[in-house]
């Protein structure tokens, strides 16, 4: 070593040595550079994979094929004229009509042969829709287009059962057969038919579970952060309690629902698969990431923002809510978008509740039956029915969709409240 | 430890802050060793010393600073008008309403320079409207010198005026709220030479309204604003009196040793 330093030899920066190093450092950069790429190539891989199967699938599924049905309204309905479906008495008029009897009867007139259940079991349904929100339909022949079956569907669509295939040819050899817009899908609830279900009761569900979530998780964990940073004594007990909402962070997530099961439902009696009681169990669940990227962020604030606000005679209370939360508000939105975007996402701890319940209806207040999107993806994919699968695609993009508009939200909020130095 | 050193800053008369014998500890070092000192409400008092010689410490225990740092302990009595700063029946924030603070590093709010000097008058209510919290304002900003520089861009962000700017915004911030006292925790150390200038002239213009105490690292800049100095070394009062005296003529070797750039 002191050999080295009084060396009366100079360095030969422009040496063979030199040259080698300096060779072998660009190298490692390359290198390093090369794995960075990969790394960030292959994930876009993924991305793109699971995007491309989950649009060539789920787009499907937001389309329904129709057939055409032709309905000779005087002669069905015996002379019914637009005003008599109008008014007070539409509904008592509708049901007097048969509906379903009119369909199966124009479905038997023209497609005789054909096997007897062409449509789907909510076609009557939506006949009506169209003739109250179009009485003229009534005083004249008309084709409507009705969604067809689940069987006619898939094998519409690719490939289905034999049988359904030969009826689909011979539709399309009569120009029968359409695709359309399915409606249905984005405004109705769960069904056994396929053809049938929507998505709207589960996404409603997600909806008010997260207001759940989100009223009792953001205030509570934001008031937690700001306790254990700004008031808490530095002792035993705090590094306890520390320690043990890191652990719960790290819970796994069905745990939290047996909890929910055993609280909430056992102890406290509360409706049994209610978006309520999902929101408190993913309240619960979420609660300890908002501590802690609430601390974090509580922590960042720089200490001479405070110093400056107690040394001008601001109480602690005051330096808090004036000055700390602002700046901190930034952090712990983004934060607390994060745990909701995972508790949104979470299917376990519902199941555990009891939110996998078979709901035909969207629910209409907090402590009715719900389901949500998660759990309604996890149900869809377990049908044997083949017209689920598309189904289950759709619902897997809506609930993207969903998250994508949540983390937009996050970016929002962050930009909007960060503090520019 | 003589009696002389116990005894050194005492100055009879009727001073502004008084304290006797006080300790500060941080955990079980102490930091701050039997000073007693009393400090004239006309005149600028600057506290001198090598780094970690506590004058800080003890500067921040005269607003109860201190009393945000875990572990730190204050013995001994503090008067500020002949009132005991640590007694229960102290009202901390309004104690720190009265003995106002300088921070070393500027550090003006992330708000405008408007909110940055009115946040003082309006969580204690100094102002009845907004015409007399303008007035507070710009009477601040004035007498910090900073008036004719902000006064088109009160709406702009305090952060996003130069060093000393900020400092004479933090000294602004400061006043607005009326206070008795004036803490200085070298409000130069950051600044370049000319914004030095620009506080040190600023302490003069203040000097007489406010009692105004100004730790500083720089003593040509000691013995230019103050006229009274106060030497601290190792947690000890070393040496008080008059400036001059201090400067040309100290009675301790310590302080004469640290004063012609023996150590320190």
């Amino acid at each position: 070593m002191n050999k080295a330093v009084i060396d009366p030899t100079p360095t030969d920066w422009n040496g063979h040595i030199m040259q080698k190093r300096i060779a072998s450092r660009y190298a490692a950069e390359r290198r390093f550079k090369a794995m960075g790429f990969m790394a960030v190539a292959l994930s876009t891989l993924f991305l793109a994979f699971l995007l491309f199967t989950m649009l060539g699938q789920g787009l499907r599924g937001f389309q329904r094929t129709e057939i055409a049905v032709e309905f000779d309204f005087p002669a069905l309905t015996s002379g019914a004229t637009a005003a008599s479906v109008t008014g007070p008495n539409a509904d008592a008029a509708l049901n007097s009509m048969d509906i379903p009897g009119l369909v199966e009867l124009a479905v038997g007139q023209q497609y005789a042969g054909l096997g007897d259940s062409l449509l789907t079991s909510a076609a009557a349904a939506n006949v009506r829709q169209m003739l109250i929100d179009n009485p003229e339909l009534v005083t004249s022949k008309q084709t409507l287009w009705l969604p067809a079956d689940s069987r006619l569907d898939v094998a519409f669509k690719r490939k289905g059962e034999p049988a359904a295939e030969k009826t689909v040819a011979a539709l399309s050899e009569k120009d029968a057969l359409r695709t359309g817009f399915n409606w249905t899908f984005l405004t109705g609830a769960d069904a056994t038919d396929p053809s049938a279900v929507g998505i709207w009761a589960a996404f409603k569900g997600s909806l008010m579970t997260m207001a759940i979530t989100l009223l009792l998780a953001f205030p509570v964990g934001v008031l937690a952060a700001l306790y254990l940073e700004e008031y808490a004594p530095k002792n035993r007990l705090t590094d306890m309690i520390e320690v043990s909402i890191n652990n719960l962070a790290a819970v796994p997530s069905i745990i939290f629902g047996l909890l929910g099961l055993a609280v909430f439902l056992t102890i406290f009696g509360m409706p049994r698969s209610s978006a309520l009681v999902g929101g408190l169990t993913l309240a619960l669940m979420t609660m300890p990431v908002i501590v802690i990227a609430g601390r974090n962020a509580v922590k960042s604030v720089p200490p001479s923002i405070r110093e400056a606000a107690l040394g001008i005679g601001a109480s602690p209370v005051q330096v808090v809510f004036h000055h700390v939360l602002p700046l901190a508000l930034p952090g712990i939105l983004t934060g607390t978008i994060i745990g909701m975007a995972r508790a949104l996402g979470e299917t376990a701890p519902l199941l555990m509740i009891g939110m996998r319940a078979f709901i035909p209806a969207a629910p209409e207040g907090f402590t009715d039956a719900a389901t949500a999107l998660p759990v309604q993806i996890y149900l869809w994919s377990d049908e044997v029915n083949q017209g689920f699968v598309e189904k289950t695609s759709a619902a897997i993009i809506v609930l993207l969709i969903f998250l994508l508009g949540m983390n937009a939200l996050a970016i929002y909020l962050r930009n909007r409240f960060e503090t520019r130095w | 430890m003589n009696k002389k050193d116990v005894n050194v800053g005492e100055n009879p008369g009727n001073p502004k802050i008084s304290t006797r014998n006080v300790n500060v500890f941080y955990g079980d070092k102490q930091a701050i060793n039997n000073v007693s000192i009393d400090v004239d409400r006309e005149n600028v008092t600057a506290f001198i010393g090598p780094s970690g010689c506590g004058k800080s410490t003890f500067l921040r225990s005269l607003n109860r600073m201190n009393d945000t740092v875990i572990g730190a302990r204050v013995e001994g009595e503090i008067l500020l008008d002949g009132q005991d700063i640590y007694a229960s029946s102290m009202d901390v924030v309004q104690l720190r309403a009265r003995v106002g603070m300088v921070f070393q590093k500027p550090n003006p709010f992330p708000k405008s320079i408007y909110d940055n000097v009115a946040y003082g008058p309006r969580i204690h209510g100094l102002a009845s409207g907004k015409a007399e919290l303008d007035q507070i304002v710009e009477g601040s900003l004035t007498r910090a010198g900073l008036w004719t520089e902000v006064k088109d861009r009160l709406n702009e962000s305090g952060t996003a005026l130069s060093g000393g700017q900020q400092q004479r915004l933090c000294i602004a911030r400061a006043i607005a709220v009326d206070p008795e006292v004036i803490l200085m925790d070298e409000p130069c150390s950051a600044l370049d030479p000319i914004a030095t200038a620009r506080i040190e002239e600023l302490i003069h213009d203040l000097r007489g309204k406010y009692a105004i105490i100004i730790v500083t690292h720089n003593m040509q800049q000691a013995a230019r604003v103050s006229q009274r100095t106060a030497f601290f070394h190792l947690g000890n009062l070393i040496e008080f009196g008059e400036t001059s005296e201090i400067f040309t003529n100290p009675r301790e070797d310590r302080t004469k040793d640290y004063i012609t750039g023996r150590y320190g």
